[in-house]
């Protein structure tokens, strides 16, 4: 039998200058942190250290909302078509440089260079210019208020200060969510990016510099979960915006509860992945593939618990072991590659920890042959069947690749299982009956629920969660609202 | 149920066989091909797009152009078709490349019924073992009486033809006349058994640019592969809409779900409007990700084109020089 094998394809780090240190980006300028303290970033693919950045303390963290405080006049002030030039300059820059942020975010992050170049950068323009578009109509853009229906009606006044933390499973795109309609509605920024993937961020603020924005609108300082606290605590800003983990969410509700400070929270997530007897099968499983193993399967709205109908099960699940021997994992730099590295050791030590519990409580085990790297951070593509709703693996967020399949009769069942979790962020149907997917559409309590497809994202569509999965929306006209004085 | 056709082999046509209730009439036939999995298009359209941005390059660039080189059928389907255009062709089939003579040559001569023993001799004197293929049935449009196919079926079966490659009747299909379609396939399949027993191999071709929808290929693929194909086809190249990777993923994915549920293989074909080397290797990737290398050969896997050999030529002398040539450092024909 032939072997077609894909000759290596890597992308160029020729394009990228990363400087062996960063310092903090506070009022337009970069400088140290006031105590020198800096910490290491590491590719997760290779361990090799890229750059040392800095480390904000509460000084610097104050320093900067002081800055993003007396920018704030001057900005809100701005007509909203003059703040709407500087978020379409950033947005053009941003296509300009994509193939440089690309290669940057896929070195940081561990991601494939064909989901930050063909997934990632594209999304992180378009929400830019999306929120360019909307910041000279924003008396159009939120409830009670509109010219249209005969009232004079007034632009809605931003909130002030906004503190915003961003996790590290997509660095700029996540910074593209809390930028781009606080920048919008007039607000001002102080944005801390992850721990483990700093750069993109500090490259963001270099952006800033070259679109010539005003000094103290975007201020970025890096830290650990340290100065994340510093900065919700803070009585100098108005707004949370906070994406990460259900623990740390609950932690800042526990803050900034009883203060003026509004919040929005974007939590775990726990996705079903529902899939009837009669869904197009082939697509379906590249649907369950792009739902769960899409970005190493560190996605917070990743379809990580399969529902499959009893009477395709052997025929989906065959399928899909099938598919997932045709997935390439290695050198995220390479273009052929499919599944990249895990983004840190503790992330991978908390996938194989869930793993393990998956097996020990009984559920099968399986993933593809596939060889591992031997430096870095690798967890292959692996499926649990045989999962109930009574194991770990089914109730807690893996954030990693790994799938667990679980089985329903009736689409009353599906709705229940789907529903039994403490999280709502996204869910998935796949059926060739359109009024079936109208049906489960109102009965799933989930933020987003995808019908024949996965993992699709647009800056025009609210994102947002129930229960544990957090509160307020994202994106489209809902994302301003959550910006805004309403 | 079809006779037994030796070509088949025993075992193969036993598997079929158990197939029979499927074929019974045509309400259990409908029943059989409206129950196949639907295909989402937008998912279908996205996946295709995707085995498309494979970066394929050096020691695999080398490697797929031989390949797409070797599963050619080199074709000209003109009106104005000589016997000198035909030996041309042929000649260039065995020695694609005048100038390199590690160029592998082409699968087949693609030539309409008339032509065949033309190229059949040009072919032997080569002694090249490159095949003909001729097309039959009617050919592109299909429109003509059963026996009218049938005997230009087995004309050019009998003027030496090694693969015969048949047009759907598409109206038939589109009215929901899936039986009469079955027994048509049915029936020129056993046009193709020779004298001495042997059989030529039966290519259907669907017209998928005329089939519409997703679902319509994805039963045609069924109802051909359950009348005895060898190979499936995707087009004549002689409408507006012929081969493209979608279709084309519809018609891989039947032939592995074919073989998985009844244990035949069966081989296939996109046909028309793939022309640059860059489109054939996008072919190849999705072929080797959805079957994998079982179906990466020539008996399994081919391209009816005629100018893609050039393009495929052209790309492998800048592989070997560094330089990019230009037409006139390939043959016309």
């Amino acid at each position: 039998m032939p072997v077609f094998e894909y000759a290596p394809a890597p992308e160029s780090r020729a394009v990228v200058d990363i400087a062996p240190s960063y310092g903090l980006f506070i009022d337009g300028e970069f400088g140290e942190a006031g105590d020198g303290k800096v910490f290491k970033t590491l590719s997760p693919s290779s361990e090799e250290v890229l750059s040392e950045v800095a480390q904000a303390g509460a000084e610097d963290v104050d320093r900067a909302v002081k800055a993003a405080r007396k920018a704030f006049t001057a900005w809100s002030a701005l007509p909203g078509s003059e703040r709407a030039k500087y978020l379409f300059r950033i947005a053009r820059i941003i296509q300009e440089r994509s193939r440089e942020l690309a290669v940057l975010e896929s070195l940081d992050n561990g991601k494939p260079i064909r989901e930050s170049r063909d997934t990632d950068l594209p999304l992180v323009a378009a929400h830019f210019f999306y929120y360019a578009g909307w910041a000279d109509k924003l008396a159009y853009a939120v409830r009670g208020r509109s010219p249209l229906n005969g009232t004079s009606g007034t632009d809605p006044k931003p909130l002030g200060v906004a503190g915003q933390i961003i996790p590290w499973n997509f660095p700029l795109l996540m910074l593209a969510w809390k930028i781009a309609p606080a920048l919008a509605t007039g607000n001002t920024v102080v944005l801390k990016p992850a721990e483990t993937t700093p750069l993109s961020a500090l490259f963001f603020a270099d952006i800033c510099r070259q679109a010539g924005l005003p000094k103290g609108v975007v201020n970025i300082i890096t830290g650990d979960g340290s100065t994340g606290a510093e900065l919700v605590a803070h009585p100098g800003i108005d707004k949370v915006a906070f994406t990460g983990s259900t623990e740390v969410g609950k932690a800042i509700a526990r803050t900034v509860a009883g203060t003026k400070k509004k919040v929005t929270l974007e939590l775990g997530g726990k996705a079903a992945n529902i899939v009837f007897d009669d869904a197009p099968l082939d697509q379906a499983v590249e649907g369950i593939i792009g739902g769960i193993f899409f970005n190493q399967g560190h996605v917070c709205c990743a379809g990580s618990r399969l529902l499959v109908q009893e009477s395709v099960q052997e025929e989906l699940l065959d399928a899909l072991k099938r598919r997932m021997g045709t997935l390439r994992l290695g050198d995220p730099l390479d273009k052929n590659t499919d599944i990249g590295a895990i983004n840190s050791a503790e992330q991978l030590a908390r996938i194989r920890a869930l793993a393990d519990a998956g097996e020990a409580e009984g559920a099968e085990r399986w993933a593809p042959a596939c060889e591992l790297p031997t430096s870095g951070y690798w967890f292959a593509p692996t499926l649990f069947t045989g999962v109930t709703q009574a194991h770990r693996i089914a109730r807690e967020e893996i954030f990693g690749p790994v799938l667990s399949v679980l089985t329903f009769r009736t689409p009353e069942e599906a709705v229940a299982k789907a529903n039994n979790t403490p999280y709502g962020l996204s869910a998935g149907i796949w059926t060739e009956k359109g009024s079936r997917i109208l049906w489960m559409a109102n009965k799933l309590r989930a933020g987003i629920v995808w019908s024949n497809t996965f993992n699709k994202f647009d800056p025009a569509s609210p994102f947002g969660g129930y229960k544990e999965s957090g509160y307020g929306r994202e994106g489209g006209r809902h994302g301003l609202e959550a910006y805004l004085d309403v | 149920m079809p006779t037994t056709v030796p070509a088949y082999g025993k075992e193969a046509a036993e598997r079929l066989a158990s197939m029979a209730d499927v074929t019974a009439d045509d309400r259990a036939l409908r029943r059989f091909l409206h129950g196949l999995p639907g295909v989402d298009a937008v998912g279908l359209q996205a996946r295709a797009a995707t085995l498309g941005t494979r970066s394929i390059k050096t020691t695999a660039k080398a490697y797929a152009i031989d390949l797409a080189i070797s599963m050619i059928d080199l074709t000209t389907l003109e009106g104005a078709d000589t016997p000198g255009k035909v030996r041309s062709l042929c000649a260039k089939g065995i020695n694609p490349d005048p100038t390199d003579r590690t160029v592998p040559q082409v699968a087949a001569i693609c030539v309409y019924g008339d032509m065949v023993a033309t190229a059949k001799e040009a072919l032997k004197g080569g002694g090249s073992g490159i095949h003909v293929a001729a097309v039959a049935t009617a050919f592109p449009s299909g429109r003509a009486a059963l026996p009218v196919k049938l005997a230009d079926t087995r004309d050019a079966v009998a003027a030496g033809a090694d693969e015969i490659d048949m047009v759907i009747d598409r109206g038939a299909f589109l009215s929901g006349r899936y039986l009469e379609v079955f027994e048509e396939i049915r029936q020129v399949k056993e046009a193709c058994v020779r004298e001495d027993g042997t059989a030529a191999h039966l290519k259907v071709i669907f017209e998928t640019g005329e089939l519409q929808t997703y679902d319509n290929v994805r039963r045609a693929s069924w109802l051909a592969m359950l009348a005895g194909a060898d190979f499936i086809k995707t087009s004549t190249g002689k409408v507006a809409v012929n081969a493209t990777p979608p279709v084309t993923l519809v018609l891989l994915e039947a032939v592995r779900d074919f073989r998985a549920a009844v244990g035949v293989q069966v081989g296939v074909k996109p046909a028309g409007g793939i022309r640059t080397s860059k489109d054939a290797i996008k072919y190849l990737v999705m072929v080797n990700e959805t079957l994998g290398g079982e179906w990466l050969s020539p008996d399994w896997f081919r391209f009816g084109a005629s100018s893609l050999l050039n393009d495929l030529l052209m790309q492998r002398q800048k592989l070997s020089t560094g330089r990019y040539s230009g037409p006139d450092y390939v043959t016309v024909d």
